[in-house]
């Protein structure tokens, strides 16, 4: 079967690929288009692992057709620091400890992203289960929520 | 030595040096890496939990295009079955077995046969055309069935007491004498109790790249807890000489025990050998769930026996731990930790290894330990119940102390567990109010928990740089932010900033042989090599201002990131930084550098004592943990912020093994739920704040006094959250999972 050419916008990039029908976005950012800061930890939906923004929808890249992103915008993690300068969440995952082995780290940034820019002051109880699609096994969750609730209270204030 | 540090960098909650790789997705993990002309490998598994392979038919798969390379067993090197051949801890007897089924397939999963091809598509396709013709043979998967008269054999050479038997080793740990010491106890409590198997559930399922040159020369990039290990496992299932190995840890995204052991990195080299590409291996998470891990499944029974006042005059422990298909099972953790946190006279503590038809277990966090542990702890709580005893009192009185004749052999040294258990009574946690609100009932329990640490072989090479920063290599796997905690000892020593320090994770060929991350050891360890080297590199500054400055070197004294007179005496000299030192080094003696390799000796054991509250829904029969706190003793927090993350990954670990996790079994011996939607590791909203105290008892064995922190919170959670539920339903759950069907059932049954 011949290859599909898709279109898409990749963080805010116009971006052309090939893939097979059945490939998902997760096989094109990782084979095709080399953005390998997605993870894979379970290709069922189940671990977040490879949570990207399909037209600012928090989505599993695993469970998406990379055809499916003709024409949309999609936003990884890739492109969540602008240039040198970390987002607000990137800064307070390293400076309060919020990962350790850091398999899980993109896409809990990639969710926690797109929490607080639906829900600017979450309560912790928002964040968790806003979060509860992202499996981590370092960390017990604890520094990840709490590194959320600074990160939107910081983002808040400088809005001000 | 003339070192004047200021304790600036040690306890300061620092940023990793890796840090900005893993939050911006730059972090190069195994799956992530990928080579010119590199094709893909994939496993054809068996699907009987026991079988005999009566032949391999690779013809077709051979034949389909694509396709450039088809494996099986014949291919690697073989290690007969009844002669034991050591790699560490590691017997290769059944490492070969378990990277690829030899005789007869195991368990279901179990590699028969591999392929590499030009696509994973055409790589799995070639594997359906794998003909394979199999004997199935009687299975059995609990133990129960394993140790009946007439349950199936799984290694007819293996013998117990002279028989033929899936028991395959029996340790024993005994101090004083249980029989008369139980004689004199007023009050003895005897339970059994019984655990599933869980896994250790990284995130990254395994996953690896190989290139083998036309001369063997072999570069290995895969996600493992030991470049070293790799490296000597591949070379003795391959043949190909270590020397020519050159094994690349990738970052690794989560191990727990369960990457101490290779799975695809065998079988990835011999595929790359013959193709003569290179060739990458990743699982899926239903291989990882079916093949890889997990912790044994267990039955035991402890036995404790007190006088009125409380003493405990004898303790008994029985426990029987699944091994999986071949032998192996941590019993060394359940047998020699579990009565190690109390000063018992008579101990007789016996585990035994039993083979079944379940994937071969691999470490997972204190290996055994927390399986001995969910007994002991819930023992003594019922001991504290029936002599009416706080049970943190009861342990108190009982409590190992420096001097104590350890039930596994030693005698301790300066531990800090009476310090964990002053600090959890004096906690505010221990003595909040219980809610009451409606449906739903909370309970409060406590457990604790010991174990060994461990030091070994370590390798570091501390180089400065010509613009006078710092670049340290050391050898261990980071699993959870070791290279931030070896950046602030090396500022710490050298009086600098810490981020002047990077901190690197060298391949085989670039840093000293270093074994693997694992039992506590990495910091222990490695923090001694980068001390030391730290130190020969002061002295060289040092040497080399007192050239300068035309004085003795015993007269300079190293402070502040620069050299300094000593004393007045000394003489009058402005200080020479790190900077101007590493600037002026090829006039005054050349590069500055220092490596250190040593097997650390002096590791010492860490106790913990956690408090749990629960709230049990008695509709639906869901505990949910509201309240934890867990108390340790750490030595010496190099780094707060990840000791404290190590903590309160442990307790999730132990939350989810308590309440949720068990692989599910159907009747044709297969894993039903090899899947993160079914295998139910707890999520975010399922668990609280997790408080951790960290209680600091140094080692006075080691530089910084560092224990090794990463192991011992995984022991006591289970039985905490066992104790508590016991309390909140005053009904106790001798086996786990604690999860709703069984707490329905068990309320259910009360009514």
């Amino acid at each position: 079967m011949a290859k599909l050419h898709v279109s898409t916008t990749i963080n805010g990039e116009p971006v052309e690929f090939l893939c097979e029908p059945n490939d998902t976005m997760l096989d094109a950012l990782r084979g095709p288009l080399g953005l390998t800061g997605s993870k894979e930890g379970c290709s069922s939906g189940d671990c977040g692992a490879c949570s990207i923004t399909l037209d600012d929808r928090l989505v599993c890249s695993c469970l998406m057709l990379a055809a499916e992103a003709e024409g949309c915008r999609v936003g990884t993690i890739e492109g969540m620091a602008k240039g040198s300068k970390l987002h607000p969440l990137q800064q307070k995952f390293l400076e309060m400890a919020a990962l350790q082995c850091g398999i899980c780290t993109s896409g809990m940034l990639v969710a926690s992203e797109a929490l607080l820019k639906r829900n600017p002051d979450p309560s912790e109880e928002e964040v968790r289960f806003w979060l509860a699609g992202n499996l981590c096994r370092c960390t017990g969750y604890d520094k990840i929520v709490r590194a959320v609730l600074e990160a939107a209270t910081e983002i808040r204030e400088t809005a001000q | 030595m003339n070192i004047v540090t200021n304790n600036k960098w040690i306890g300061q909650r620092t940023i990793r040096p890796d840090g900005a790789d893993k939050v911006t997705g730059r972090a190069a993990f195994a799956a992530d890496t990928a080579m010119p002309g590199m094709i893909w490998g994939k496993i054809k598994r068996s699907p009987h939990p026991h079988a005999s392979i009566k032949s391999i038919d690779t013809s077709k798969a051979e034949a389909l295009p694509g396709v450039k390379a088809v494996i099986t067993a014949r291919d690697i090197v073989d290690f007969p079955i009844d002669k034991s051949v050591m790699l560490g801890i590691q017997d290769m007897r059944w490492m070969c077995r378990n990277v690829m089924a030899r005789e007869k397939a195991l368990f279901p999963g179990h590699p028969v046969a591999a392929v590499a091809a030009t696509s994973e598509a055409i790589a799995a396709k070639a594997c359906d055309l794998i003909e394979i013709a199999y004997e199935v043979l009687p299975w059995s998967i609990e133990i129960d069935d394993a140790l009946k008269p007439d349950a199936p054999i799984l290694h007819e050479f293996n013998r117990f007491e002279g028989q033929p038997s899936n028991i395959a080793g029996r340790i024993e740990v005994k101090k004083g004498d249980v029989a008369q010491g139980f004689k004199e106890a007023d009050v003895i409590i005897e339970r059994s109790f019984a655990t599933r198997p869980v896994h250790q559930g990284y995130i990254e399922p395994h996953a690896c790249l190989v290139s083998v040159a036309p001369d063997d020369k072999t570069t290995i990039w895969s996600s493992s807890q030991g470049q070293f290990m790799v490296r000597a496992m591949v070379a003795h299932l391959t043949g190909i000489p270590q020397s020519d190995i050159r094994a690349i840890p990738a970052e690794i995204g989560g191990g727990f025990g369960g990457k101490t052991i290779v799975y695809l990195e065998p079988l990835a080299t011999l595929l790359a050998k013959k193709s003569g590409r290179p060739v990458k291996m990743v699982m899926t998470r239903e291989e990882v769930m079916r093949a890889t891990g997990p912790t044994s499944g267990s039955k035991s029974t402890v036995k404790i026996g007190a006088r009125k006042d409380g003493t405990i005059v004898a303790a008994q422990g029985t426990f029987y731990l699944q091994a999986g298909a071949l032998p192996g099972s941590p019993i060394r953790g359940a047998v020699g930790c579990s009565f190690s946190p109390y000063d018992i006279p008579n101990v007789l503590s016996v585990g035994y290894d039993v083979l079944s038809n379940r994937s071969k277990v691999a470490a997972y966090r204190a290996p055994g330990a927390p399986i001995g542990a969910f007994a002991v702890e819930c023992v003594m709580d019922e001991l504290a119940e029936a002599l009416a005893m706080d049970p943190l009192e009861l342990r108190l009185k009982n409590a190992a102390r420096q001097g104590t004749k350890a039930a596994h052999g030693p005698v301790f040294p300066r531990i800090g567990y009476v310090e964990t258990l002053e600090a959890a009574k004096a906690h505010p946690h221990y003595t909040a109010p219980l809610g009451k609100p409606q449906g739903k009932l909370q309970g409060r329990g406590v457990a604790s928990g010991f174990w060994f640490n461990a030091g070994g072989e370590s390798s570091a090479q501390v180089n400065v740089t010509e613009d006078g920063n710092v670049v340290v290599t050391t050898g261990h796997p980071d699993i959870g932010g070791s290279r931030a905690a070896i950046a602030n000892i090396c500022a710490e020593l050298l009086g600098i900033d810490y981020r002047r320090v990077s901190v690197l994770i060298g391949d085989t060929a670039t840093v000293g042989f270093s074994n693997l991350t694992g039992g506590s050891r990495v910091l222990f360890a490695s923090a001694m090599v980068v001390t030391q080297s730290t130190e020969k590199i002061i002295t060289t500054l040092r040497e080399r201002a007192a050239r300068i400055w035309e004085i003795d070197p015993e007269a300079v004294k190293w402070e502040n990131g620069a050299a300094h007179p000593a004393s007045p005496n000394a003489g009058q000299f402005e200080p020479l930084t790190l900077a101007e030192l590493a600037a002026k080094a090829p006039a005054q003696g050349g590069p500055i550098g220092a490596g250190v390799q040593l097997n650390t000796e002096g590791a010492e054991g860490g106790f913990g004592t956690h408090i749990c509250d629960v709230e049990v829904d008695v509709e639906l029969g869901i505990v949910r943990v509201i309240r934890y706190t867990a108390v340790q003793d750490v030595g010496r927090a190099i780094h707060p912020g990840y000791v404290e993350g190590q903590m309160q990954g442990g307790v999730a670990q132990g939350i989810g093994w308590a309440l949720n996790e068990e692989y599910i079994y159907n009747r044709d011996g297969k894993v039903d739920n090899p899947g993160f939607l079914d295998y139910r590791m707890p999520v975010c909203s399922d668990l609280p704040m997790l408080d951790t105290v960290m209680v600091e008892v140094p080692n006075p064995k080691h530089p910084q006094g560092v224990k090794g922190v990463g192991e011992v919170p995984l022991v006591p959670v289970m039985a905490a959250v066992a104790n508590a539920v016991h309390n909140a339903l005053g009904k106790r759950f001798y086996a786990l999972p604690m999860s709703p069907p069984r707490v329905l059932a068990a309320l259910d049954a009360k009514e």
